[in-house]
């Protein structure tokens, strides 16, 4: 089926609908995406949104924006936390318009609290400055956009998956190839201009916090392409997941005043951190955890610590914390209120992915060349306002940040151009891949490849990587990825075949796991969430740069950029 | 522990009518009934369909009948049912493919109670509107709704009456009209009012029974009708 709009926005999460919203009732637009909006994983999100309103205390954007880059080890572009810290005001302020229900202060203001790395006058003491939604702040943003969706009459495909991207011979982007999963129908989506919102690939790990969903098809199908992913060798562990099943316990929980014991009842972070204590970054805290654990420290000598809560109020819990406290009663059995709770580092997010400048076009090398139409925001772009490690609350400021920036441009870009035209046929490549996957006998099992591949991402590219792990782990994908050609989908109908979805969705798995091993072993340093126990200190004078890295026929090409430093010149990094 | 699943299947493109496919599988007794379905997926039928994301109770996406009572499979745990476990789509939605249920009726209801702010007033540059907390906890309750739809498909009135909008589409309705933002609530109260309103509620309390995330529906349907009958 033949679609032709000015715009396509792929992924209905934060980034996706603040681009969206951005449209109104100009210009021709729809969003595609793999679930019903409303499941995207924005609505996850718990803790906040910061922005430096000051409505409790001082705080200023250039605050803001020392943490952010400090918080990224000094990866972060400046120019472009220059603009996320500045633009949350108005974004926040954008939000509340449009009716979400954040906490309120006594005299009616959004409240805020604290969160991790985010200080008054460059790191002197943690600062109010999250603005939340009791712990549902996620959601109430994707309600929200939703809503607004709703009332400008956005048009909707749902539950159509992303599964090639189309682009002229002169590289400009004229569309998007997508499965309805719903009918099996291939729909081929032609358009001026095209945003990737598609968020982040945390289902390379075993352990994590991301939804099924998350599998990385947006990064992985420009890599096949030819196209750069930059920085993706640093993922952020958030240190508080639930044990063993990854499920988030918020930075909230800390930021409302939670402590971080070992097995011996320590507060251990005294001795990592001793001025940020638990609200130090979340890369420093969850290496703090696994040393912990290394030095015989765990519960009872296992691999998990504590986090204790019973010196909270009741009602702070109760009220400041709900859903929070329903996680750790439904899936543990516990009682936050008079409970400690076990807690493991668990993947949580994507630093790296799709390079983008400010405006949030999509670049494909050192100089910044720009792919016209194309667009990226939220956790699948990298601008770089998160550098090497991002600060809690900055993903959601991201979202609405770069998506209205984006859906901003792209309303520009699209009343100067006209459609590119099509090949003749330009669903040829993806009918191929899915043919293949239909037709192939079923020698292996995907979920075999999918358990083994999430393990070893785990083992050797997780919060602790040396070169020899990487090198094991880098043949390990070239087997996975050899059986993955033998994998057949057991399915054969046409109707909400999942497996056929779950089996595309193992091949981006895989394909963006080798750029992020690509990028591990090429960066002999540790910087913020990537750390080499064979290089444990960061090296500014070889490393003080982006990578980029390219698919090509004879494997991958390590590339790199600068990073843009404009106010603030990299120091040492304590809390 | 040793579970015995009944699944009731459906494929339109093979099947005339629903029928059950039964699996054994082991799993640990903390395991989400989720865990279990993935299991048997990935393991024994890869054709088994069901929809999920997020996997702990925030998405909406696995509301499915579990031992009869409308659940997210994300948020049961096995131990809590025994070694017998049967599960259904929700009632009351055509089924596309054994779990999966066609929400498109759900969402238009919604869709009709203007299921955003109205508040035409310029808010002004650079700050918020303001709320108190007192006014913010009315609404409270209802901002939690995540649109699974186990309420509305639990509630017997939908099952016969296909005018009733249903209790998830009335919460979200509740959730702007006691915004002391919003200038929608008579719209919305008009509709509700009508005899696909809030008067088919025979508090009958299943939807506030089905309720993952602990919506105390009934009430905030109860708290319309006193409204609609006092003005208040």
């Amino acid at each position: 089926m033949y679609h032709r709009f000015d715009a396509i926005i792929v992924g209905a999460g934060g980034a996706g609908l603040m681009a969206a919203a951005q449209f109104a009732s100009e210009g021709d637009v729809a969003v595609v995406s793999k679930l019903y909006p409303t499941r995207s994983h924005t609505g996850a999100a718990q803790g906040g949104i910061s922005a430096a309103l000051g409505n409790l205390e001082e705080d200023h954007w250039i605050w803001h924006m020392f943490d952010t880059v400090k918080g990224g080890d000094y990866l972060v572009d400046q120019d472009a936390a220059e603009v996320l810290s500045r633009e949350a005001i108005d974004a926040v302020y954008e939000l509340e318009h449009m009716g979400l229900p954040f906490n309120r202060t006594p005299d009616g203001k959004i409240d805020q609290r604290r969160f991790g790395g985010h200080t008054r006058n460059y790191g002197e003491s943690a600062v109010r400055r999250a603005c939340y939604a009791a712990d549902r702040t996620g959601h109430m943003i994707l309600q929200t956009l939703y809503q607004q969706g709703i009332k400008n009459q956005v048009r909707y495909f749902n539950e159509v998956m992303m599964v090639d991207l189309l682009m002229t011979e002169d590289g400009v982007c004229n569309g998007i190839v997508g499965l309805d999963i719903q009918s099996g129908e291939i729909h081929i989506f032609h358009a001026k201009a095209v945003l990737l919102a598609t968020g982040g690939f945390g289902r390379v790990f075993k352990v994590t916090s991301n939804a099924l969903a998350l599998t990385g098809d947006a990064c992985a199908i420009l890599f096949r392409r030819g196209l750069p992913l930059e920085d993706m060798e640093f993922f952020q562990f958030h240190p508080t997941g639930i044990n063993k099943l990854g499920i988030l316990l918020s930075e909230a929980c800390r930021g409302e005043g939670g402590i971080l014991r070992n097995g011996k009842g320590e507060r251990f972070m005294e001795r990592y951190a001793p001025n940020l204590l638990d609200l130090a970054p979340r890369d420093m805290i969850s290496r703090s955890i696994h040393q912990e654990i290394r030095a015989g420290n765990g519960v009872d000598g296992q691999d998990y610590l504590h986090l204790d809560l019973t010196h909270l109020p009741e009602e702070v819990i109760e009220e400041k914390l709900p859903d929070i406290t329903d996680f750790v009663r439904t899936y543990m059995g516990l009682n936050p209120v008079t409970d400690l709770v076990p807690i493991q580092p668990t993947a949580h997010y994507a630093m790296g992915g799709i390079p983008t400048d400010v405006e949030g076009r999509v670049t494909i090398d050192q100089d910044n060349t720009v792919v016209p139409g194309l667009y990226a925001a939220g956790e699948v772009a990298c601008v770089s306002v998160h550098g090497a490690n991002r600060l809690g609350t900055n993903s959601l400021v991201d979202l609405v940040v770069f998506g209205r920036r984006a859906g901003k441009h792209m309303l520009d870009f699209m009343k100067q151009n006209d459609h590119q035209p099509l090949d003749p046929e330009p669903d040829y490549r993806a009918r191929a891949e899915i043919d293949t996957l239909m037709t192939n006998e079923t020698e292996e099992n995907g979920a075999d490849i999918r358990d083994e591949l999430q393990e070893h991402m785990m083992d050797d590219a997780g919060v602790f990587r040396t070169a020899e792990g990487l090198q094991r782990l880098q043949s390990k994908l070239g087997e996975l990825k050899d059986r993955y050609s033998r994998v057949g989908v057991r399915d054969k109908g046409k109707t909400f075949n999942m497996d056929l979805m779950e089996i595309l969705e193992l091949g981006y798995l895989i394909d963006v796991s080798e750029a992020v091993v690509a990028g591990a072993l090429a960066r002999e340093e540790s910087r913020g969430g990537h750390f080499r126990e064979d290089f444990p200190d960061r090296d500014d004078v070889n490393w003080l740069r982006h990578t980029l890295a390219y698919k090509t026929s004879g494997g991958i090409e390590m590339g790199s950029k600068p990073v843009v430093i404009t106010r603030f010149e990299p120091k040492e990094r304590t809390y | 522990m040793q579970v015995q699943f009944r699944i009731e299947r459906f494929n339109p493109d093979q099947d005339t009518k629903p029928w059950f496919g039964e699996y054994t599988v082991d799993v640990e007794p903390t395991d989400r009934v989720l865990d279990a379905l993935n299991l048997i997926k990935w393991r024994q039928d890869g054709t088994l369909t069901f929809r999920r994301s997020c996997a702990h109770g925030v998405c909406g996406s696995d509301a499915m009948r579990i031992n009869g009572r409308n659940r997210l499979a994300c948020k049961e745990l096995v131990r809590d049912y025994g070694s017998k476990i049967t599960i259904e789509p929700m009632l009351g939605f055509r089924v596309i493919k054994d779990l999966v249920v066609d929400m498109e009726d759900f969402f238009a209801s919604y869709r009709t109670l203007q299921p955003y702010l109205v508040n035409d007033e310029p808010p002004g540059v650079g700050r918020e509107r303001l709320q108190t907390p007192e006014e913010r906890e009315i609404f409270d309750d209802t901002t939690k709704c995540i649109m699974c739809g186990a309420c509305t498909t639990a509630c017997p009135i939908t099952w016969t009456n296909e005018d009733f909008l249903g209790p998830a589409a009335i919460v979200n309705a509740h959730r702007f009209i006691y915004d002391s933002r919003d200038h929608g609530a008579n719209e919305r109260l008009d509709v509700l009012n009508s005899k696909s309103g809030v008067w088919r509620c025979r508090t009958i309390f299943n939807c506030t029974e089905a309720c993952p995330r602990g919506i105390e529906v009934t009430r905030a349907i109860e708290q319309i009708k006193r409204t609609l009958l006092t003005g208040e």
